[in-house]
C-alpha cells in the first residue's frame, strides 16, 4: 500500500515546530545560555510567526532549481567571452570592490546565522536562521563563481578572502560584521536582519544589480536575480524579528531602539562604499546616490518607521545628519580612494568631463562648489605628469574604521572631529554617531584592529608601503593598484577591442 | 556596565596603547580647510622630538605636495591641540608641551583658501 501523503498543514507542523524537544535531564536555560544576557525578555516563543512557512524539503527543491538555471548562465557567459561585453574596463573595478568588500560578508552572515539560530529557545526562529545561514553560504559561492570568469581577464580578483582580513579599507566591512557577530543573538538579528537587510539592503543590491545590467555584466545580474528571492525572505525575517521583540515585552523597546540607532549608523557608514560605486565607478550610471537614498531610505524607511511608531520606536538617531550627507559622501569617498589609489586593490581615475557634468546636474547645490575643484586640481596635476597620491597614512575612526574624511554637514569645508577619553586613553571618531557607539560600549571598541595603527606597530610586514601591499596584502603591485590609465587591465581591453 | 557579556566583568585589551608603538607615539595632524588631503595624517614620532622637527620634517614630508604648503606664513598660523588653542614652542619636545600619545593637532592658515579658493 502506498504511503499517504501529508497535507501541507501537517507537513509544516511536523517539519518546523515539531522539530523542538523537551529537556528532561538538562536545564533548558543552560542549553540556551545566550538567550537572556542582553536583557531581552521573551515570554512566549510560540508567538513567533514564520514569515514564509517554508519547510526544508521545499527549500531544497526551490534552491536546486535556482542553482541549475544560474550555473547554465554562468557557462554561457564564459563561452561567449562575457567580459568583453561590459561597458568599459572601469566597470570591472566595481566588481573587485564587491568581491573583496561584500562577498566575504555573505560568509560572515552564514556563520552569524548558524551561531545565532543555535541560541534561540524558539524553534521557529531557529529554523528561520538555519535557512538563512544556508542561503548566505550559497550567496558567497554564487558570487565567487559569477566573478571567477572576470578573474581570468582582469587584475585584482585573485586573493579576495585573504585581503578581506588585512587590507586597510576592507576593515570597514569586516569590522561591521565582527561587531555584529560578537554581540548577543538578538542584537545580531536587529543589526543584520533588520537594520541592514530590511532597512538598508536595497541600497546595496539594487544599485549593484541594476549597475551590472546597465554595464553589460550578465553574470552579476543573474546571481542578483537568483539571490533576490532569498533576500525577500531575509527581509521578511528582519521585520518579523523586530515586531516579535517589541510585542513580547515593553522592556525590550529601549534595548531595540538603541540597537536600531547603532546599526543604522554603522550601516550607513558601510554604504559609503556603495555611494561611490554608484556615482563614480559605474561607467553607465543608474541613478545618483542622493536619488537612491531618497527613494530607498527616506521614502521606504520613512513609511516603515511610521509603522513602528505604535510600538514606541522612533526613526534612527542622526537620520537628520545622514539626510544631509547624501549630498557629500560619494564625492568624499571617491576622493579618498583616488588619493590613496596606490594602496587599493582596484584602479581609480578622474571622472571624465561628461561625468563631472552629470555630477553637477545631480548635485546642483554642492558639486561645483565643493567637489569639482578637487577634480580640476587632479586634472591639472595629471596633465603636468604628477598624478597625485597622498603620502602618509590617514587617521581612522575608532568605530567605523573609515579615515576621518567626513565633513561637518553644516560646514562642508571642515572635517568633523570627535573624541573621547576612556581610562586615560584618547579615542577619535568621524562623527557623533560613531562617538556614541563607542561611549555606549567602550570595552568592545578599545580592541578595534585599526589597520593604520597595526602597520605602525609593525604587525603588517613592512616597513615600507610596498612591502605591506605586496607581502602582507598579497597585491600585485603595479598591476592591481594605481590609476586605470596605463594599467594592464586597460591595455588588455584595448587589445580586445582593437584600439591603440 | 560598559558592555553586556555572558560573564560580567569582561574587559577589552587596549590595542593602541603607547607601549605598542616601539618607542614612538602617535600624533594626528590635520590642516583645516585643505581637503586635498582627504583626512588628517597619523604620524608616528618619538615623544622627545621637538615641535620644530615635527613641523618642518615630518609634517613637511606629507603636506608639502600641496602647492600652498611653501606659502604658509607660520607667524599667522594658529593651532589647536585636542580642540583647545595652542601656541607651540618650536625648540621644546612634544612631550614637554603636552602633545601626548594620540593627540590631535590642527592648524589653520587664514591667508590660504586652497585650490580655486575651494578649501582643496
Amino acid at each position: 500500500m502506498a504511503a499517504k501523503k501529508l497535507n501541507t498543514k501537517d507537513k509544516y507542523r511536523l517539519l518546523t515546530r515539531d522539530l523542538d524537544w523537551d529537556f528532561s535531564y538538562e536545564d533548558r536555560k543552560q542549553a540556551f545560555p545566550f538567550e537572556e544576557f542582553e536583557g531581552i525578555k521573551i515570554t512566549d516563543w510560540s508567538k513567533w510567526e514564520d514569515p514564509f512557512r517554508l519547510t526544508m524539503d521545499t527549500y531544497w527543491k526551490y534552491q536546486a532549481e535556482k542553482e541549475k538555471k544560474l550555473y547554465a548562465i554562468f557557462d554561457a557567459v564564459a563561452q561567449n567571452n562575457g567580459h568583453t561585453n561590459i561597458s568599459d574596463p572601469r566597470y570591472a573595478n566595481a566588481l573587485k570592490l564587491f568581491l573583496t568588500g561584500v562577498s566575504p560578508l555573505e560568509y560572515q552572515a552564514h556563520q552569524g546565522f548558524a551561531h545565532t539560530g543555535r541560541q534561540f529557545g524558539g524553534v521557529g526562529a531557529r529554523i528561520a536562521c538555519q535557512m538563512q545561514s544556508i542561503d548566505e553560504l550559497r550567496h558567497v559561492q554564487t558570487q565567487v563563481h559569477a566573478m571567477s570568469h572576470y578573474n581570468k581577464f582582469f587584475d585584482g580578483f585573485q586573493d579576495w578572502s585573504h585581503m578581506h582580513d588585512r587590507v586597510w579599507y576592507l576593515s570597514v566591512p569586516k569590522s561591521f560584521f565582527d561587531d555584529a557577530r560578537s554581540a548577543g543573538p538578538f542584537e545580531f538579528l536587529v543589526a543584520i536582519s533588520f537594520s541592514f537587510e530590511y532597512v538598508l539592503t536595497n541600497l546595496l543590491f539594487v544599485p549593484f544589480m541594476s549597475g551590472a545590467a546597465y554595464n553589460g555584466d550578465m553574470a552579476t545580474v543573474t546571481f542578483g536575480f537568483s539571490a533576490q528571492s532569498d533576500e525577500a525572505r531575509h527581509m521578511t525575517l528582519g521585520l518579523e524579528v523586530i515586531k516579535f521583540l517589541l510585542e513580547q515585552h515593553e522592556d525590550n523597546v529601549p534595548i531595540v531602539q538603541q540597537w536600531i540607532d547603532k546599526w543604522f549608523w554603522r550601516g550607513t557608514r558601510l554604504l559609503t562604499l556603495v555611494s561611490m560605486m554608484m556615482d563614480y565607478m559605474l561607467p553607465n550610471k543608474v541613478m545618483s546616490w542622493k536619488e537612491a537614498w531618497e527613494v530607498y531610505f527616506e521614502e521606504a524607511g520613512g513609511a516603515l518607521f511610521k509603522d513602528l511608531a505604535r510600538y514606541g520606536i522612533r526613526p534612527p538617531k542622526y537620520a537628520d545628519v545622514i539626510e544631509k550627507e547624501k549630498e557629500h559622501v560619494s564625492h568624499q569617498a571617491w576622493w579618498l580612494f583616488y588619493s590613496y589609489g596606490d594602496a587599493t586593490a582596484f584602479h581609480t581615475w578622474i571622472p571624465s568631463d561628461q561625468e563631472l557634468d552629470w555630477l553637477s546636474e545631480k548635485y546642483p547645490d554642492t558639486f561645483d562648489k565643493y567637489y569639482r575643484p578637487r577634480w580640476e586640481m587632479a586634472k591639472k596635476m595629471e596633465a603636468e605628469g604628477k598624478r597625485f597620491y597622498t603620502k602618509g597614512l590617514p587617521q581612522l575612526c575608532n568605530c567605523c574604521q573609515i579615515p576621518l574624511m567626513f565633513t561637518d554637514m553644516d560646514n562642508p569645508t571642515q572635517l568633523a572631529y570627535r573624541d573621547t577619553v576612556y581610562k586615560d586613553e584618547r579615542y577619535h571618531f568621524c562623527s557623533d554617531g560613531c562617538h556614541d557607539i563607542f561611549v555606549a560600549e567602550p570595552e568592545k571598541y578599545v580592541q578595534s584592529w585599526l589597520p593604520v595603527h597595526q602597520i605602525l606597530q609593525g604587525n603588517c610586514g613592512g616597513p615600507g608601503l610596498e612591502a605591506v601591499l605586496r607581502d602582507y596584502y598579497r597585491m600585485n603591485v603595479g598591476a592591481d593598484n594605481l590609476d586605470i590609465k596605463g594599467s594592464p587591465d586597460e591595455q588588455r581591453w584595448k587589445s580586445w577591442k582593437g584600439v591603440a | 556596565m560598559s558592555f553586556k557579556t555572558l560573564k560580567p566583568g569582561y574587559s577589552g585589551e587596549v590595542k593602541d596603547r603607547l607601549e605598542n608603538f616601539n618607542g614612538n607615539q602617535l600624533v594626528y595632524v590635520g590642516w583645516d580647510h585643505h581637503l586635498m588631503f582627504c583626512a588628517p595624517f597619523t604620524l608616528p614620532v618619538p615623544p622627545q622630538m621637538t615641535f620644530g622637527e615635527l613641523r618642518d620634517q615630518v609634517m613637511a614630508a606629507v603636506f608639502s605636495p600641496h602647492p600652498e604648503w611653501s606659502q604658509i606664513n607660520w607667524d599667522s598660523a594658529t593651532w589647536l591641540l585636542n580642540g583647545k588653542a595652542f601656541v607651540p614652542l618650536l625648540d621644546a619636545s612634544l612631550q614637554a608641551q603636552g602633545v601626548d600619545h594620540k593627540s590631535l593637532l590642527r592648524f589653520q592658515t587664514p591667508e590660504l583658501a586652497g585650490f580655486m579658493s575651494a578649501a582643496v
